[in-house]
């Protein structure tokens, strides 16, 4: 009973082909690594359900998820950007994630979480009035609140500076508990930082999880490609 | 989002559009075209054809002008000019009255200057009306074409040196070919199914349009078959010209500024004069005729009769009912569009290819057995303007549907923001200027409108243009000034509302 399974997934569009057939148990953390374009999103946005696979399956605690709207999978993902509605409150967007009506929000919960990212009172702000690591923590704070045991993170902090982006990826680390995190990154550096686990995303195949350290220390052609003359 | 509410309105919009027209088809069975028929076609083709190029024949200069020079005012001249879409027809007609008719200005300078006087009815008071409605349009959609031609060219041009004549050789004349045709079919597909203007200046054997022979023949001779053919003839017109014009249709131009950084050459010398001139010609052609009903009608104020005051609460009932049901079905099939379900986009269309006398007609034969027509009337109208200005209010939709899918349809899927919870949280906050534009826009269209009503209507059920028109015939022409001003009055104020509650929401 593996936390998430990806059986026999495969995601085919015109000249585009991507494969994946692993688990990932709960409490992980993982990174999925790659050179642009191979699908690192695309298979974040499979397992999120923006795209539906051409074959396989991909399941949640020996269930099948595949078939539910985006909304009632059981998982957050934060985007790129527009993680948030620039109309709404800090409050309001947080909120949404309580309730999509926002008629039955316990707005103390928003609060709480609010100020375990770091932003009390900030919640009646709108989010253009927020900071990009603000605006960050807010979207994140939104996931929090959903409790949904996987989180995906399609690269959201990548317009952040480096020291920054740290401080996420640790906050990520801190709060996500027993959730699983698939994060895509094209930073090696964040992978070691942040996953214990690494998917090496390349030529058409989505390879299942390996210790990063041991990855990276001995890297497949594919990924030693990528990383080129940066590599350690 | 909202697919689902999308391809029911669509279903909705193709039955209402299609299901008179099939009625129709059903009841012409069987009875040949007569010579008045042929008639009707023949000037209908003509008119329009004559309207298109004299109001695109005019645009030309008017929009080069407006393109290469800056001058105080210049920036409200082109948002005039996109007034008179909002005006109502009946009021465009009766200023052109009083400036071109037996006792305007103009005959009045002829007779002075011992001159033979113009008559302002038959074809040419028909394409002169025609081009007072649609020579600022044609002249916005032509003036986007010079704004569109890229600096880099101009740059170019100017550093080889280019004389007038060679910008024009080499720049304006390919834009002009690209552009044109585009134009022209739009005006002729609006003059085809005109009904207003031809229902005053034209008539008689000679000036008789298929929309007017609808309505005669329904109105005067209670001829149902003969009704039933000249509507089948017209849809077959609208849908050749609306075929045609979607053929040669360009990408809608939104939001065109109108500054650039690298403007047009500006020559000096007698172009300089000769775009002055075109320039004060053209305002005193679209403002004489207002200024005319503005003169006239101030003191008809003062005696309107008090059938005036019914009519004008019909009209605004239409208005505020036509209005949210276009807007409603507009932003219901422009959202299902933005979410990849192509065939919306044509059946918002779809009014295009119809008229509103067809659809009246067919809404008639369904309606005769039944009910009184007359009792019909204002729900008939209703149901028919806001048909007819869904087109309108789905291409000022569209494009912010799209961005607004675009942007946020993947968060909102992923926090399960849906139905109702979507409706409230994100699309009337996020498209509510395009909205409030699209509701004013279409309100005072239902407001202004004259056609379908004026097949249903007796003594009940009356809109304002209805009785203008109805004063106009019993020559009381200051009453109807007046009531002419009420009119423009309640159609740009619910324009004005409508815009302005748009404008008011939070700017994020």
């Amino acid at each position: 009973m593996a936390g998430l399974r990806l059986d026999h997934l495969a995601i085919v569009q015109d000249d585009f082909a991507l494969r994946a057939d692993w688990s990932a148990e709960p409490g992980g953390r993982v990174a999925v690594i790659g050179p642009s374009g191979a699908g690192k999103s695309t298979l974040l946005h499979t397992i999120a359900g923006f795209m539906p696979p051409s074959e396989g399956a991909v399941l949640w605690q020996g269930a099948r998820i595949d078939a539910l709207p985006p909304g009632q999978r059981p998982l957050s993902i934060l985007f790129q950007d527009q993680n948030l509605f620039p109309h709404l409150t800090v409050a309001q967007n947080l909120g949404l994630g309580l309730d999509p009506t926002l008629r039955r929000v316990d707005w103390r919960a928003v609060e709480a979480v609010l100020e375990r990212v770091g932003l009390s009172g900030l919640g009646t702000r709108r989010p253009a009035q927020l900071s990009g690591g603000q605006q960050s923590r807010a979207a994140l704070a939104r996931a929090l609140l959903r409790q949904r045991p996987l989180l995906l993170l399609d690269e959201p902090f990548a317009a952040l500076g480096p020291a920054l982006k740290a401080e996420m990826l640790d906050l990520v680390d801190a709060l996500a508990g027993d959730a699983l995190v698939l994060m895509v990154t094209h930073d090696p550096a964040d992978a070691r930082r942040f996953a214990r686990d690494t998917v090496l995303v390349a030529e058409g195949v989505a390879a299942p999880p390996v210790p990063t350290a041991a990855l990276f220390a001995d890297p497949p052609p594919a990924l030693a490609a990528y990383l080129g003359g940066a590599a350690f | 989002m909202a697919r689902r509410a999308g391809t029911l309105t669509a279903l909705a919009l193709a039955f209402v559009t299609l299901a008179p027209v099939a009625v129709v088809m059903v009841q012409a069975g069987g009875r040949g075209l007569t010579a008045p028929d042929w008639a009707a076609l023949r000037f209908t083709l003509l008119q329009a054809a004559l309207s298109a190029l004299a109001s695109v024949g005019c645009a030309v200069p008017l929009a080069r002008a407006l393109a290469r020079r800056r001058f105080a005012g210049r920036g409200a001249l082109i948002t005039a000019l996109g007034a008179p879409f909002l005006l109502p027809v009946i009021v465009a007609v009766l200023g052109l009255l009083a400036v071109f008719g037996r006792a305007g200005v103009v005959n009045a300078t002829l007779r002075g200057l011992g001159l033979p006087e113009v008559s302002i009815f038959g074809l040419g008071g028909v394409v002169l009306a025609h081009v007072f409605l649609n020579m600022p349009l044609a002249t916005r959609m032509l003036l986007q074409g010079w704004q569109a031609i890229p600096a880099e060219r101009l740059r170019l041009a100017e550093s080889l040196g280019f004389t007038p004549r060679e910008v024009w050789r080499h720049l304006e004349r390919p834009m002009l070919r690209a552009v044109l045709p585009g134009a022209l079919l739009a005006v002729f597909a609006i003059c085809l199914t005109s009904f207003a203007v031809v229902l005053i200046l034209g008539g008689g054997p000679a000036a008789t349009t298929v929309e007017l022979a609808i309505w005669q023949a329904i109105r005067f001779e209670f001829d149902l078959p003969r009704a039933a053919t000249l509507a089948v003839m017209q849809v077959l017109a609208c849908g050749g010209a609306v075929g045609l014009a979607g053929l040669v249709a360009r990408a809608p131009g939104f939001g065109a500024g109108l500054d650039r950084l690298h403007p047009l050459p500006a020559p000096p010398g007698w172009r300089r004069g000769l775009d002055a001139a075109v320039l004060a010609l053209a305002t005193l052609f679209l403002a004489a005729p207002l200024l005319a009903v503005l003169q006239r009608g101030l003191p008809g104020l003062l005696s309107l009769p008090a059938s005036i005051w019914p009519a004008a609460a019909a009209s605004a009932l239409v208005a505020c009912l036509a209005a949210p049901l276009a807007v409603g079905g507009a932003l219901a099939l422009a959202l299902g569009r933005a979410q990849g379900v192509r065939w919306l986009e044509p059946v918002a269309m779809l009014p295009m290819a119809g008229s509103q006398l067809v659809l009246g007609t067919g809404l008639f034969l369904i309606a005769f057995p039944l009910v009184t027509p007359a009792r019909l009337s204002l729900p008939v109208t209703v149901l028919v303007t806001a048909v007819m200005s869904l087109p309108f209010a789905y291409r000022i939709l569209a494009p912010a549907a799209q961005a607004l899918v675009a942007d946020y349809g993947r968060l909102a899927a992923a926090l399960d923001l849906r139905g109702g919870a979507a409706l409230r949280l994100l699309v009337l906050p996020r498209l509510r200027r395009p909205l409030g534009f699209a509701l004013g826009l279409c309100a005072a269209l239902a407001a202004g409108d004259l056609g379908v009503v004026a097949l249903f209507a007796t003594e009940t059920g009356v809109t304002l243009p209805l009785a203008i028109s109805r004063l106009m015939g019993a020559y009381r022409m200051d009453q109807a000034a007046g009531a002419a001003l009420v009119l423009v009055a309640l159609a740009f104020g619910l324009f004005w509302i409508g815009d302005r509650w748009g404008r008011g929401g939070t700017e994020a």
